[in-house]
């Protein structure tokens, strides 16, 4: 007796759980391989799986076995040269002459790490899962769409605003002619037969072509009672609403380079703004990224140097936030883009330049953002930018900021950020 | 595409398969094989895509398994290396079981799954019906509802007491997973519902079985005097699993049981691992016959036999040892070499051959064949079978290595002189008795410190590999105590030794 069975559609992925158990067990490993990809990464190349690799030793699964020393005596296939009795030096390493050396039986471990790929998804749960934030890929967050109407062919009932002149006629005539029709026809037939009758030379009297004639009247009054336009040959043009698609959008990274923005504090920013990427994403199609530093002075620079760039100096708030305003002006100043602007700083700035930019916020860039993000990364106590900021979020509902102190603040702080606006 | 071939019959020449092609080869294989006189359980085949097969491949070839990190792993690195095209997967996995499973993956052409039904379901599993290893050490009905068994004791033990607990448990147990088995006696058959309705008595009973061994009811005083403590264990024991199973001081319960279980499955494949050359050369002798027979008939074609001699062909090369892709010898050539060769010597013998094999020499090559497959395994079967001609075509040489000597020796080669011993070599180095250390529980200190010692013994002054002292740790874990590791030379003295220390305080 036999069976053929087809189990393909059975039982998939069986290993996952394994594989999960795996991950569960270098979930330190993974992390950190996790969090060097954020470092080596660009912010908007983030959404992939990652390449992992755990050093062979850790993952090495000891067995009892034979190391090389005392007498080996092995049989190979495929002699050319040798005679029996013949002596030749001990090749260096394992091949040649001996063929014992299983991979994971020898003392020797390859020093080659075990590599494996992480899919996006695992990638993702890891990099929120340092973040704190087991959910978050489930959470809705907030999204501001747009609507536009649009037209959609004709409908039926509308305001009277909304009439679509050509289409109704249309149908009016056709009802008329619908309707108007089989009296035309009675009538034109009558006619006919009146025309017959004059051509019989039968007089204007005659009862016979009275009544004709009156039997045409009427159905001509038939005809004309036919309304020219009735409600329902009304036809309206149909507008709806679509979401607009908000196609692009360009994020600002503002970040402050001075001396006490350390390793830590720009992976924490990294963080901050790989989240806010994340976030554009859901809801715009294409986004720049635009990467400002400064210290006493600013400058547009690229992603690796806004992260790399070991140039510091003091702290001139203001002059990024000068130059945001040029930036926005001269590339983004038409309404298709949304500009959304993350700060981030350590609230260290020159006393003076506070108030100034406090001034450049309110008359200057809100009105032509979308949202305004300032994260102060910090465990200290708040800095004159801070008060000065605090002014700015009093009278902008754009405008939102938050305190950074580790790395594990980062998803609640952007939670409370991006929590919706009431409006 | 017309078909001239003149078996009604006969296969369409196309790569494709179908499910009722599927059933038309094999009911072809089927009938050739019955004609060769193959014994088998009954065949079941699955269709299963390559994800399954990986899953297959790297769960110790089960259809049902536990959940283990370690699976997840061989997963991982066999989806990378498949995913980059570094390796073609096993296109065949057969389980030992009655009925006898096994896999044919989508991806395969129609003559690779005829070439797999050969090979897995007819070759191995007359193998498996046939050996005499497999008859004593494996019970094929039961061991799928063990393994179901297993799955799901294991994982109420992982709800009771963590997935962590029951992962540490099983990596000790795996790592001296291949210590796990008896050599010489015969298990029980049980089936699942015995299994079941044993498991919770032998806990009862082992439990109090460890207690009566460390009884510390004080002895009546001149018994002590006098009789200097027994020995424990009275012998030593090669299988150090089954040992700490049943003494083990401070396991609990179903930690016994989880011993039990790796023990189960090691006793399990042990016969696979003394049987690999047998058990594939076999294997692919079938296949190459069983196939060539159809061709004979009419029912394959030409483009058929081009593409399976193509995967023959792969399957059975043999790289010299020089060759950079040289990675030791390669079972199925030597295995369906040995077969092909036996059918060779009962169909059209030389004068070499009646001298090396007069009982062999034109006698029936089905009913020799069928003998060697039942009675040897890889270790006895070479020392039996492997013939000068063999020796001869693999060019094989013996290579010395005694790290007393600067340089290697050629100790013998292909030769009239060299044919024993390169034949005797070769059996040697098939004998898992050798290419493993000897490791034995020799002693326990049943009176102070419980410690445990086991005890190496040497094969030609090799010693143990760099991972001893982990495997050891392992050993600590399982044992509750102190382990000590001694490696004694030929004459029976320590020459080294090897401590793992437990905190007192256990776990």
């Amino acid at each position: 007796m036999t069976y053929l069975i087809d189990r393909r559609l059975q039982g998939k992925n069986k290993s996952a759980v394994n594989r999960e158990r795996f991950l569960r067990r270098y979930k330190a490993q993974i992390k950190d391989a996790v969090g060097r990809a954020i470092k080596g990464r660009s912010i908007t190349d983030i959404e992939n799986g990652e390449k992992v690799s755990i050093p062979v030793k850790d993952v090495n699964e000891p067995h009892f076995g034979h190391a090389h020393g005392g007498v080996w005596e092995t049989i190979n296939p495929g002699n050319t040269e040798y005679q029996k009795g013949d002596q030749f030096n001990r090749p260096r390493s394992g091949g040649g002459g001996s063929g014992r050396g299983r991979a994971g039986n020898s003392e020797q471990t390859s020093e080659d790490d075990f590599i494996f790929e992480l899919s996006r998804e695992e990638f993702m749960n890891y990099f929120f899962e340092d973040l704190e934030l087991p959910n978050m890929v489930k959470t809705q967050l907030t999204q501001t769409i747009d609507f536009k109407t649009q037209r959609a062919g004709y409908n039926v009932s509308g305001t009277p605003s909304n009439i679509h002149v050509l289409r109704s006629l249309r149908g009016a005539l056709g009802r008329r002619i619908a309707v108007g029709g089989p009296s035309r026809r009675a009538a034109s037939e009558l006619q006919q037969e009146l025309e017959a009758l004059f051509d019989a030379e039968v007089p204007e009297d005659d009862p016979r072509v009275v009544e004709i004639r009156k039997k045409i009247h009427h159905l001509h009054t038939r005809i004309n009672a036919i309304p020219f336009i009735d409600p329902f040959d009304l036809r309206y043009s149909n507008r709806i609403k679509v979401p607009k698609p908000s196609t692009q959008a360009v994020m600002f990274c503002v970040m402050d380079v001075s001396g006490s923005m350390d390793e830590t504090r720009k992976d924490t920013a990294k963080r901050f703004f790989i989240l806010l990427y994340l976030f554009l994403k859901r809801v715009y199609e294409r986004i720049d990224v635009v990467f400002i530093r400064h210290h006493t002075a600013a400058a547009e620079v690229d992603e690796d140097e806004f992260f790399h760039s070991r140039e510091s100096g003091g702290t001139v708030v203001s002059s990024a936030l000068h130059l945001l305003q040029k930036v926005i002006a001269e590339r983004y100043s038409s309404s298709d883009w949304n500009a959304y602007v993350a700060q981030a700083s350590d609230g260290d700035n020159w006393d003076n330049d506070s108030v100034l930019c406090k001034q450049l916020l309110n008359n200057g860039i809100m009105p032509k953002v979308q949202y305004y993000t300032y994260v102060e990364i910090t465990d200290g106590p708040p800095q004159n930018l801070w008060e000065q900021y605090t002014e700015v979020a009093a009278h902008h509902a754009n405008f939102a900021m938050q305190k950074i102190v580790t790395p594990a603040d980062i998803y609640p702080v952007f939670r409370e950020l991006f929590k919706k606006q009431p409006k | 595409m017309p078909d001239d071939r003149t078996n009604p019959r006969a296969l369409p020449e196309q790569s494709e398969w179908t499910f009722d092609l599927i059933e038309q080869a094999h009911e072809e294989i089927r009938r050739v094989a019955k004609k060769f006189g193959l014994d088998t359980y009954p065949n079941q085949l699955e269709i299963i895509t390559a994800e399954q097969m990986m899953d297959a491949y790297t769960s110790v070839g089960m259809p049902v398994s536990y959940n283990h990190w370690s699976f997840g792993k061989h997963f991982l690195s066999t989806e990378k290396s498949y995913k980059r095209g570094q390796m073609g997967l096993a296109y065949e996995i057969v389980i030992n079981s009655d009925p006898c499973i096994a896999y044919l993956m989508e991806e395969n052409s129609l003559t690779m799954q005829a070439l797999v039904i050969a090979h897995a379901a007819y070759g191995h599993n007359s193998f498996f019906k046939g050996n005499y290893l497999f008859r004593t050490w494996t019970d094929a009905e039961a061991i799928v509802d063990y393994m179901v068994f297993a799955k799901n004791y294991i994982a109420e033990c992982e709800q009771r007491y963590g997935i962590d607990a029951v992962e540490d448990l099983l990596d000790s147990c795996h790592a001296i997973q291949n210590y796990g088995v008896d050599r010489y006696k015969r298990p029980a058959k049980l089936s699942v519902a015995q299994e079941a309705a044993r498991q919770k008595e032998r806990e009862e009973y082992a439990q109090s079985q460890v207690n009566a061994l460390w009884r510390t009811v004080p002895r009546r005083e001149e018994e002590e005097r006098n009789a200097p403590p027994p020995r424990f264990p009275p012998e030593p024991e090669e299988n150090l699993l089954y040992f700490i199973e049943k003494y083990a001081p401070l396991l609990e319960p179903w930690q016994r049981e989880l011993v039990r279980i790796t023990r189960k499955i090691s006793q399990y494949f042990y016969p696979q691992r003394q049987t690999q050359v047998m058990n594939e050369g076999w294997a692919t002798f079938w296949h190459y016959t069983i196939l060539q027979e159809l061709y004979k008939e009419g029912i394959v074609g030409d483009g058929f036999m081009l593409e399976f001699l193509q995967s023959h062909t792969n399957v059975v090369y043999q790289p010299a040892a020089t060759s950079p892709y040289y990675s030791g010898i390669n079972p199925y050539a030597l295995g369906f070499a040995m077969m092909s060769d036996i059918r060779r010597i009962c169909e059209n013998p030389t004068e070499e051959d009646r001298a090396w094999f007069p009982d062999m020499a034109g006698s029936d090559w089905i009913k020799t064949l069928d003998f060697a497959m039942r009675n040897f395994k890889d270790e006895s079967f070479i020392a039996q079978y492997l013939s000068p001609k063999l020796i001869r075509d693999f060019h094989f040489f013996a290579v010395l290595d005694d790290d007393r000597s600067d340089k290697l020796t050629i100790s013998a080669i292909h030769d009239e002189a060299g044919y024993r011993y390169v034949r005797q070599q070769l059996a040697e180095q098939y004998n898992i008795g050798n290419r493993e250390p000897n490791i034995q529980v020799w002693q326990v200190n049943t009176r102070d410190d419980r410690a445990l010692t086991l005890r190496h013994t040497q094969f030609q002054r090799r010693p143990l590999n760099g991972q001893a002292q982990e495997v050891l740790k392992h050993v600590a874990r399982l044992w509750g105590f102190d382990v000590r590791l001694e490696t004694v030379d030929s004459t029976g003295h320590v020459v080294s030794f090897l401590d793992c220390r437990r905190e007192k305080r256990h776990r």
